[in-house]
C-alpha cells in the first residue's frame, strides 16, 4: 500500500499532538485538584448531617437537600415550600439573565466601535476596556456606591439642579445590583464580541446594503448570525458568574436583596448549615449546567455552526 | 422605484457628470465624464490604483463624489444610499453570505425588498437555472467551489432584477481556464437579461474579449473611452496603447493632412499614411504606433525600415522578431507560423520591415 505525502504528514501531526498530551497536565491537574475535587467534596457534604457548630457530622442524611425545596416548622414541624429559596433562586436567575441582556446591549456597540477602528488603534481601546480589572472588584463595587446612594454624585447633583426635591432611592435595590453586575462584567462581554466581530468580513455589510437590507437588516441578518460564537461567549461569560456573584449583592443589595451566593454563604455562616449549603451549591451548578445546554444547543440551532 | 425596478425590460443608462474623488488628500478620481449606454456591456480598465473601483463604487453608493453627479436615466442619484439604488454588485472576493445557503443568498436582494415568498422562490429558482446551479440550493455557500461561488454571486446580484449590475474584478480570483468560461457566460447573461453591465478589470484581453466599449483610466482620469477595436487599434494616447497589448512607437514628421489620413514620413525616410485621433490637427514631430502584426518581415529593402534581426522568440502559435532598426529603435514584428518548421530567418540578418495599409496611428501626445 503507497501512502500519500499527506497521509504521512497528516500522522506525524497526529503523532505530535499525541507526545504532547503533557503540555496540558498544568491546566489539568489545577481543573482536578482545583475544580472537581472540590465539588465532589461538596456534593458529599450535601448528603450528610448538619454539625451542631457549622461543620458535618458523618452520617448520611438527606435534610440538607429537603431543606433545598422544604422548610419545617421549628415549632409544629409542619413542613411547606422553601418559598425564600425558590424566591431567591428565581432573582437570581431574573438578575443574572438581565446583566446578561444589559451587557449585550452596552457591549455590542462598544466591541462593534473598537472593531472598526484602524487596526493600530484597536490594542489602545482594548487596554482601556481591561483597566478595570487592575482595581479590586470590591473597591469598584465601592465605587459604584459612592455614585449611586442617597447622598451620592447622582442624587447630589439632581437634587442641586432641582430636578428631584428627594434622594432616589436607588442603594439596596435591585436596580443597583443589576447596574453593579453589570458594570463589574461588561469587559467579559466586550472581549469575546471584540473577537468575533475583528474576524468579520466587513464587504458582507456592503453586500447587505447593496442588496437592499436596511441598517436594521443588515446588523440583525448578517452581524448577528456571523458574530453569534462571540455572543454566545460572553453571554455564558456573564451570565454563569452573575448567577453566583456574592459581592455585588451583598454591597449593593444590602440585606434584604440577597441572591444566590449571598444565600449559600449564609448557610455556611451564620446559619451552621453546610449540608443545606452544599446542597444549594449544587442546585445551582445544575442550574448553570441546565442554561448553557439549552443556551448553546439553541444558538448551534439557529445556523452559525458553517461559520468559525 | 420599485415598480420600475421589477418591470425594467431593458438595463439603465448611466450619465457620470465631473466625478472627482478625494480620500484625504489623495485624489483617486479626477473630473471624470462618462456615458454608459442602456443594455450595454462596459468596461472600466486600467491598472491597480487608477480609480476605477473608486469609481465602480460611487456607482453603487459606497462612496459619495466628492464633486459631480452620478445620473441613472437621467435622476440624479448621487445622494442616494446603495440599498435606495436599483443597482447591485459583483464584489471581488464575492462576498457571499456564510451562514446563508445558495439559495437564501440569492434570495437575500429580494427578501429585504419585502416580495413575498412565493416570488422569491421562484426567482431564486429561475436564477440557479440561468447560472447552472440547479439542485444545489440547499447547499451551503462555503462548500462550494470557486466558479461555483462566483455564480452565485452572480445570481444573487441578478436576482433583483437591478437596472445596472456593478462587477469589481470578479474573474481575478479564478483559474485561466475557468476564467475563459466565465467570460462566455458573463457575456452571455449580459445579452439573455438586457440589464446594463459595468465591468472592471486590469486584464485587458478580458476587457477586449467581453465589452461592448471600453474607457482606459489611469491615474484617476479616463484617457478614451471606444469599442475595443478603437481601444486596440486607434489608441488616440501613449497610456493607452502601451497598456493595450504590445506596440511599436516610431517618431515621424508630418508631411500633409487630408481628411482622416495624415501622410508622415519615417526615420528612414520611408512615407507611410497614419490615422490620428478626432480633435487634432498633427503637425511637425509626431509618435506613431504600429502593432507588431501589422507588419511583416522581409528581404532589406523591401519594406519602410530596415536593420538587424536581433531576437527571435517562438510563441508556438507565432513568432516575434526584435528588429534593431537603424537609428536605434526597436521593432517587434509578430507572424503567425501559418507552416510548421523553421521560419526562414536566423539572429544577426539583416531585414527589411514592411508596414501594413491603414494601420499607422499618430498619438495625441
Amino acid at each position: 500500500m503507497t501512502v500519500s505525502p499527506q497521509e504521512v504528514s497528516e500522522q506525524r501531526q497526529k503523532k505530535e499532538i499525541r507526545d504532547r498530551w503533557f503540555l496540558s497536565a498544568p491546566a489539568l491537574i489545577l481543573i482536578v485538584s482545583a475544580s472537581v475535587g472540590p465539588l465532589v467534596i461538596v456534593l458529599l457534604y450535601s448528603f450528610l448531617a448538619p454539625g451542631n457548630y457549622g461543620d458535618v457530622k458523618w452520617e448520611f442524611s438527606t435534610e440538607g437537600w429537603f431543606n433545598v425545596l422544604f422548610s419545617r416548622d421549628i415549632f409544629d414541624d409542619t413542613v411547606s415550600l422553601a418559598d425564600a429559596h425558590f424566591l431567591i433562586f428565581w432573582r437570581s436567575v431574573k438578575l443574572a439573565f438581565a446583566t446578561t441582556v444589559f451587557c449585550l446591549i452596552f457591549g455590542f456597540p462598544t466591541a462593534y466601535f473598537i472593531a472598526t477602528r484602524a487596526p493600530h488603534n484597536r490594542s489602545l481601546w482594548l487596554f482601556l476596556i481591561t483597566i478595570p480589572f487592575w482595581t479590586n472588584m470590591l473597591i469598584r463595587t465601592f465605587a459604584i456606591q459612592e455614585v449611586i446612594r442617597s447622598e451620592g454624585i447622582i442624587n447630589t447633583l439632581l437634587l442641586k439642579i432641582g430636578l428631584i426635591s428627594a434622594p432616589i432611592q436607588m442603594m439596596f435595590t435591585d436596580f443597583a445590583i443589576m447596574l453593579g453586575m453589570t458594570y463589574v462584567f461588561l469587559p467579559l462581554m466586550v472581549l469575546p464580541l471584540y473577537a468575533s466581530l475583528e474576524k468579520l468580513d466587513f464587504r458582507l455589510i456592503e453586500a447587505g446594503y447593496d442588496l437592499y437590507a436596511s441598517r436594521f437588516g443588515v446588523l440583525w441578518r448578517i452581524v448577528i448570525p456571523l458574530v453569534k460564537p462571540g455572543i454566545i461567549a460572553g453571554s455564558i461569560l456573564v451570565f454563569v458568574p452573575a448567577l453566583s456573584s456574592y459581592v455585588v449583592p451583598r454591597v449593593l443589595g444590602g440585606g434584604k436583596n440577597l441572591m444566590v451566593g449571598n444565600l449559600i454563604e449564609l448557610q455556611f455562616g451564620q446559619g451552621r448549615n453546610w449540608p443545606l449549603g452544599a446542597a444549594l451549591s449544587v442546585t445551582l451548578v445544575i442550574i448553570v449546567l441546565f442554561a448553557m445546554l439549552y443556551y448553546v444547543r439553541n444558538a448551534s440551532k439557529s445556523g452559525g455552526s458553517a461559520h468559525g | 422605484m420599485t415598480d420600475t425596478r421589477t418591470t425594467a425590460a431593458h438595463g439603465g443608462a448611466i450619465g457620470l457628470h465631473g466625478i472627482k474623488k478625494w480620500f484625504g488628500t489623495f485624489q483617486a478620481v479626477d473630473n471624470v465624464s462618462l456615458e454608459i449606454r442602456s443594455n450595454e456591456f462596459f468596461t472600466l480598465l486600467g491598472p491597480s490604483g487608477c480609480g476605477k473601483t473608486t469609481l465602480l463604487r460611487m456607482i453603487a453608493g459606497f462612496e459619495l463624489p466628492t464633486e459631480g453627479q452620478v445620473l441613472l436615466d437621467g435622476v440624479d442619484i448621487s445622494r442616494l444610499l446603495p440599498n435606495q439604488r436599483p443597482v447591485n454588485t459583483v464584489f471581488q472576493n464575492y462576498a457571499l453570505f456564510p451562514h446563508l445557503t445558495v439559495s437564501e443568498n440569492i434570495g437575500f436582494g429580494l427578501k429585504m425588498l419585502g416580495k413575498p415568498k412565493s416570488e422569491v422562490d421562484s426567482v431564486v429558482k429561475d436564477m440557479l437555472k440561468l447560472v447552472h446551479l440547479d439542485g444545489r440550493g440547499n447547499n451551503p455557500v462555503t462548500q462550494l467551489s470557486g466558479g461555483q461561488q462566483q455564480r452565485v454571486a452572480l445570481a444573487r446580484a441578478l436576482a433583483p432584477r437591478p437596472k445596472v449590475l456593478l462587477l469589481d474584478e470578479p474573474l481575478s480570483a479564478l483559474d485561466l481556464k475557468l476564467r475563459k468560461s466565465m467570460q462566455m457566460e458573463l457575456k452571455r447573461l449580459q445579452l439573455e437579461t438586457g440589464i446594463t453591465f459595468v465591468f472592471v478589470t486590469h486584464d485587458q484581453e478580458e476587457a477586449l474579449t467581453m465589452s461592448d466599449r471600453i474607457a482606459v483610466m489611469s491615474t484617476g482620469t479616463v484617457r478614451q473611452v471606444g469599442s475595443p477595436w478603437d481601444i486596440y487599434d486607434r489608441p488616440a494616447e501613449r497610456f493607452v496603447a502601451d497598456f493595450i497589448g504590445e506596440t511599436n512607437f516610431l517618431e515621424a514628421d508630418v508631411i500633409s493632412v487630408s481628411g482622416e489620413r495624415a501622410r508622415v514620413r519615417l526615420s528612414s525616410g520611408a512615407e507611410i499614411n497614419a490615422t490620428y485621433p478626432e480633435g487634432i490637427t498633427p503637425k511637425g514631430k509626431v509618435t506613431i504606433v504600429v502593432r507588431p502584426e501589422h507588419a511583416r518581415l522581409g528581404s532589406p529593402g523591401s519594406g519602410m525600415l530596415e536593420g538587424v534581426l536581433d531576437d527571435i522568440v517562438y510563441l508556438g502559435t507565432d513568432n516575434h522578431f526584435h528588429v534593431k532598426v537603424d537609428g536605434g529603435s526597436t521593432f517587434i514584428v509578430r507572424q503567425q507560423n501559418a507552416k510548421s518548421g523553421p521560419c526562414g530567418f536566423s539572429e544577426q540578418d539583416r531585414v527589411g520591415i514592411a508596414i501594413n495599409d491603414d494601420v499607422a496611428q499618430i498619438l495625441r501626445d
